[in-house]
């Protein structure tokens, strides 16, 4: 009997597949496509205290095996969130989501994980503090220990569900930070964010993102992503949601192997919408294939 | 509704030197008004590449594409029989749902494909309609026949006067007695117009996306009724909500 269920600090999920923040706003624009409670949960977009537009267009450049997209945080802000998108997620979503959380300020990270927190659905909060589209927020709290040390207690202070930390790849020692959220009580990691870069139009001679440069994500940062997470799975104790480039059944699995608990699916959504679904059905066999049993067999079990 | 399915190429032939005209079989059924569009997935693509529609039946869809980069190049050299994975029924499409008694529909460069079907639903419902197509000249013309053997009144302009009016579509305006207009195009036409037009009307935007159906926020633009998604919203908005 194939079991795909994983636990992430209690809480059960059916299988490990959570499509990534970001790239599956609140659900609405899936539901056409496929019935999401197959997924295990999914990472609603990234959230913040007050509405944001974002960055100006062109926010999105085609790259080989990826994209790099510059839209800043745009969201409806958290008031919007708790009383019009979790209602609305609540008709066709029946699973715990998970609430990502983005913010500018230690005390705009607590105030929204708080307000979050006392929200039925939401099984877990995610701390952003790795966005590369924002100035003065985002990813320079991931980028240094203590700043991603001081957020985490903020939050850990003021919620009572499980608080992962979504890391930024964009470091010299991702395991220093990961270290840091942990020992500052994270309940878990998320890893990886997008990879900052960069396209020129060289016709115009000019970059190709209004915002100069943004963040790279797709199948071309797998192996990145990987590799991160094998680093800080063998040097923290708390579970790992392994995120960045995964496409496939088979991607799960080496990122599962690498030492993610769960794995989060992202650009892949963007350019084909039944992504989560077909890796979803698609991992009972590869499993059998790989003559794996129980699929939280496999975490870490790469030496 | 937007779905996504596979469609066979049944034509892809040149309009002029860098327009072309593709043809596909398959399911048209999430199709439900003039300006909608499609996105395709090219092999070895990591983004699908938008293309607005141009026509559509029970069965088959028509896009009108010019060959601007490496995606539309790889579009180019499709053979009939061939596969594409597209999705359909994107976007919010023109309105068709007013008083105008005198519509004129106004479209610059590949701008000009989406209001064939829209002339097509106008017609249908028994209004006159009259088209302004703009062109830089004389060779990248096209469809202007077309529109005219729907029973469209035409009048092209183009940029170097190789072709009908001499200048943009805005100096066709004065000699066009019209109630309501329709249009889509280059931003500086759709300014333009907008500046130039003292009736209602409908524009059509143009913006680079990531998926196309709502879920990146990478194609956003603030309007005066808030923020909206040129692929989901979009791409047509009323005259009046315009932020320029």
């Amino acid at each position: 009997m194939i079991d795909t269920s994983v636990v992430l600090s209690g809480l059960r999920l059916d299988n490990p597949v959570i499509p990534a923040s970001g790239t599956f706003g609140y659900g609405q624009e899936f539901r056409d496509f496929y019935d999401l409670d197959i997924l295990g949960s999914f990472s609603f977009k990234g959230t913040t205290r007050e509405p944001r537009f974002g960055n100006p267009t062109p926010r999105i450049a085609e790259c080989r095996e990826g994209m790099i997209n510059a839209v800043g945080l745009q969201n409806p802000g958290i008031e919007h969130v708790i009383a019009e998108e979790l209602p609305r997620l609540r008709e066709f979503f029946h699973k715990p989501v998970i609430a990502n959380i983005s913010g500018f300020s230690v005390e705009e990270y607590a105030y929204c994980c708080e307000r979050i927190d006392r929200q039925e659905q939401v099984g877990l909060i995610e701390v952003n503090v790795s966005c590369p589209n924002v100035r003065h927020g985002g990813m320079s709290f991931g980028t240094s220990p203590e700043a991603a040390a001081e957020v985490t207690r903020a939050v850990k202070a003021v919620t009572t569900k499980p608080v992962y930390i979504k890391l930024s790849p964009n470091v010299t020692d991702i395991v220093a930070i990961a270290r840091a959220c942990e020992e500052a009580g994270a309940d878990g990691l998320c890893l990886v964010n997008t990879l900052l870069g960069m396209r020129i139009d060289v016709a115009r001679r000019k970059p190709v993102i209004a915002n100069t440069m943004g963040g790279f994500s797709g199948p071309a940062i797998f192996p990145v992503a990987v590799r991160m997470v094998y680093q800080v799975a063998r040097a923290c104790r708390v579970p790992v949601i392994g995120c960045g480039g995964v496409q496939s059944a088979r991607d799960v699995i080496e990122m599962m192997m690498a030492g993610a608990t769960a794995v989060e699916v992202g650009a892949a959504n963007l350019v084909n919408p039944y992504a989560c679904k077909e890796i979803v059905e698609a991992l009972p066999a590869e499993m059998e294939r790989l003559g794996i049993e129980k699929l939280e067999d496999i975490i870490g079990i790469v030496e | 509704m937007y779905k996504q399915g596979i469609y066979t190429v049944l034509e892809n032939a040149p309009l002029t030197a860098s327009v072309r005209r593709m043809r596909l079989g398959g399911d048209t059924q999430w199709i439900v008004r003039p300006g909608q569009f499609v996105n395709i997935a090219l092999a070895g693509k990591f983004l699908r590449r938008p293309i607005s529609v141009c026509d559509y039946d029970a069965e088959s869809i028509t896009l009108i594409y010019k060959v601007v980069g490496e995606g539309t190049a790889q579009l180019a050299g499709m053979l009939p029989g061939e596969r594409l994975d597209l999705l359909t029924g994107l976007g919010n499409g023109f309105s068709t749902d007013n008083d105008a008694r005198r519509p004129l529909l106004v479209g610059g460069g590949v701008g000009v494909p989406p209001l064939y079907n829209l002339a097509k639903t106008l017609l249908a419902k028994g209004l006159p309609v009259q088209v302004v197509l703009g062109f830089n000249t004389a060779a990248e013309v096209f469809y202007a026949e077309e529109f005219r053997a729907l029973g469209c009144g035409v009048t092209v302009a183009t940029a170097d006067g190789t072709c009908g009016v001499k200048g943009f579509v805005t100096h066709a305006l004065p000699d066009l007695d019209f109630d309501y207009f329709y249009a889509c195009g280059p931003l500086p036409m759709l300014r333009a117009l907008a500046a130039a037009t003292v009736c209602d009307g409908q524009l059509s935007f143009e913006e680079r996306m990531g998926c196309g159906f709502g879920a990146c926020m990478g194609c956003s633009c603030k309007t005066l009724t808030g923020h909206k998604r040129i692929c989901k919203e979009g791409p047509v908005m009323n005259k009046g909500e315009i932020l320029w």
